[in-house]
């Protein structure tokens, strides 16, 4: 096996024995980048992957040494392209690291000169809204690998990466992993800080590991987990040691089923399968039962409110002043702006930005924001209610398995609703995990979802790994 | 509720977003369908539900007021569109 086929966990094996180098683990890389990125276009950029480059940063941990990790086009690295895969940002060069970044190379991983693809802002679920263009799905490249964080988890899919951090606002991380069949990460809000990651929706927003298994994915979660003064939303509670949730059994474990995440919409293929995945946990000796989240169906219409009146807000910061595009001779100030976003914003960030400032415009305001913020209200309770009688909630990722590229692209709406179990998460603020679990018949993988009560991830980590070690979904890999 | 073009085209304005002609029809088609997606949270009952802006109870974040080191103004300009000395250089706002 080529050592960019292999996990964190087993380069650290093989690194502490002397049995590999970190060189071997680059060149391997930059082999494989160069032979497969043309077909899945996982990376926009791939400038630098020299070790010089990665290892000038004198790393004083060994958590993560000699490992390289890629990151989304949406997480700061200073003097490094970092652009949302937008026009408006090109040649944006952030002049710090985000804290994530830092937190990587302070425990000696290699943060080399690439940058995975995404949709544009992370507005989408497909990564077709990307102004590189869209990547494509390893298992199969007529399909999409999953949005907003899909050339992450493509990468990290087809060997281009050893892990990788993405972020996800509605599902942007766990959707493309259940797509690529890797295992995805949404922390609870505030367990990662923000500092550095370009904003999509502020209340929503959470940076998280995107991962070959379960135990790197534990390993990541440490390393950039934890409080951060720069971020005054992120969170003052301890991070437990996640390594040692790993290799627990589960038995009388309580676990929910949410009737509602079973019903119209879901591929009947996908529901066998997730039927099967929950047969097999009870299997493992946890006890299963049906639970109810009631205002499930509210999810995507409260979160397309939010979602993108936080954005309007954010991205107001794209002035045409400070960085990023500036339209040609603008006839004074408000035309600059105008002819700027007009020309640098793609038509996902133009319909959500209007859509964002009409739900916070004056007459319209109580009609939706309001109203939404009052529905995100009754969400979070369904959980809050669950989580008395239960240790975890099980759910599909998502209703289907990956589409096919353009599929939906015309179709917002529908787009909009292959997030529908990813979305309550998120405005809950809860922790949720998405694993493989089998594979539909056109040889496309399908996610589990695993959601726990606020900064429980240990259970996550827990239940998927217990899951994992009985099944072999996760050793799986796509013939390119 | 319905949404005219004539308020998709105040509201992009509102953004400071330019639309051509053919975009601004579009957008309001998929709009008024997102709207009307939208607005079955009209049918709940939310009287008494508090609203949630924020999911944890975190609030009033101070921290001292001393001198830290920041971003210094030769690397907050280096990716301005245009600059002069050290500042941000945009056209002209007063008459």
């Amino acid at each position: 096996m080529e050592p960019n086929q292999l996990t964190i966990h087993e380069i650290k094996k093989l690194l502490g024995a002397r049995e590999v180098q970190p060189e071997d683990v680059v060149s391997a890389l930059k082999k494989r980048i160069g032979a497969i990125n043309p077909k899945v276009r996982a990376y926009v950029r791939v400038e630098n992957t020299s070790l010089d480059y990665a290892k000038s940063d004198s790393p004083s941990g060994d958590t993560l040494k000699g490992i390289p990790i890629c990151l989304k086009d949406n997480i700061c690295t200073a003097g490094f392209n970092t652009e949302c895969c937008s026009r408006i940002l090109e040649g944006f060069k952030p002049p710090y690291d985000a804290t994530a970044t830092e937190k990587l190379k302070d425990a000696g991983a290699l943060v080399l000169e690439t940058k995975a693809n995404m949709d544009e802002f992370a507005f989408g679920s497909s990564t077709e809204n990307s102004f590189f263009g869209p990547s494509h799905n390893p298992w199969n490249l007529e399909y999409v690998p999953g949005g907003s964080s899909g050339g992450v988890a493509a990468a990290v899919a087809s060997d281009m990466a050893i892990a990788g951090l993405g972020s996800d606002t509605g599902g942007s991380i766990r959707q493309p992993a259940s797509f690529c069949g890797v295992v995805g990460l949404k922390p609870t809000y505030g367990r990662v800080s923000r500092y550095g990651l370009i904003a999509f929706a502020s209340s929503l927003d959470q940076i998280g590991p995107i991962t070959k298994d379960v135990e790197d994915n534990a390993i990541l979660s440490g390393v950039i987990f934890g409080h951060d003064s720069r971020d005054s939303t992120s969170a003052q509670v301890e991070v437990p040691d996640y390594t040692k949730c790993l290799g627990k059994d589960i038995k009388e474990l309580k676990i929910g089923i949410p009737k509602e995440y079973f019903v119209e919409g879901i591929d009947p293929e996908v529901k066998k399968i997730v039927d099967e995945a929950v047969d097999k946990i009870k299997g493992l000796g946890a006890q299963c039962r049906q639970v109810s989240l009631p205002h499930t169906e509210y999810a995507v219409p409260v979160y397309y409110i939010i979602a993108t009146a936080e954005a309007s807000s954010n991205l107001a910061r794209f002035d045409a002043v400070q960085y990023g595009l500036r339209a040609a001779k603008p006839q004074g100030l408000i035309d600059m702006y105008k002819k700027t976003r007009g020309l640098g914003f793609g038509e996902e960030a133009k319909r959500r930005i209007i859509l964002g400032t009409f739900a916070l415009s004056h007459g319209y305001y109580d009609a939706y924001y309001m109203r939404a913020l009052k529905v995100r209200t009754l969400i979070r309770q369904d959980f809050e209610r669950v989580f008395k009688e239960c240790d975890c909630i099980i759910t599909p990722t998502s209703p289907t398995a990956a589409f096919k590229i353009g599929e939906k692209r015309d179709d917002p709406l529908k787009m909009y609703l292959s997030d529908i179990y990813t979305i309550s998460v998120n405005l809950a603020g809860i922790p949720g995990i998405s694993l493989p679990c089998g594979f539909t018949k056109k040889g496309l993988p399908v996610g589990l979802q695993v959601l726990a009560d606020n900064f429980d991830e240990a259970m996550l980590f827990r239940v998927a790994h217990a899951y994992e070690q009985a099944t072999e979904w996760h050793k799986m890999k796509p013939k390119l | 509720m319905s949404i005219s073009r004539q308020t998709v085209e105040y509201t992009a304005h509102l953004a400071r977003i330019e639309l051509e002609g053919g975009q601004l029809d579009k957008l309001s088609l998929q709009l008024q369908d997102i709207i009307n997606f939208i607005d079955k949270l009209g049918k709940l009952d939310i009287a008494g539900i508090e609203p949630t802006s924020h999911v944890l109870p975190i609030q009033n974040v101070f921290r001292q007021d001393r001198k830290e080191d920041s971003v210094s103004p030769q690397d907050a300009l280096a990716c301005a569109p245009e600059k002069e000395g050290h500042f941000f250089k945009v056209p002209k706002i007063i008459e």
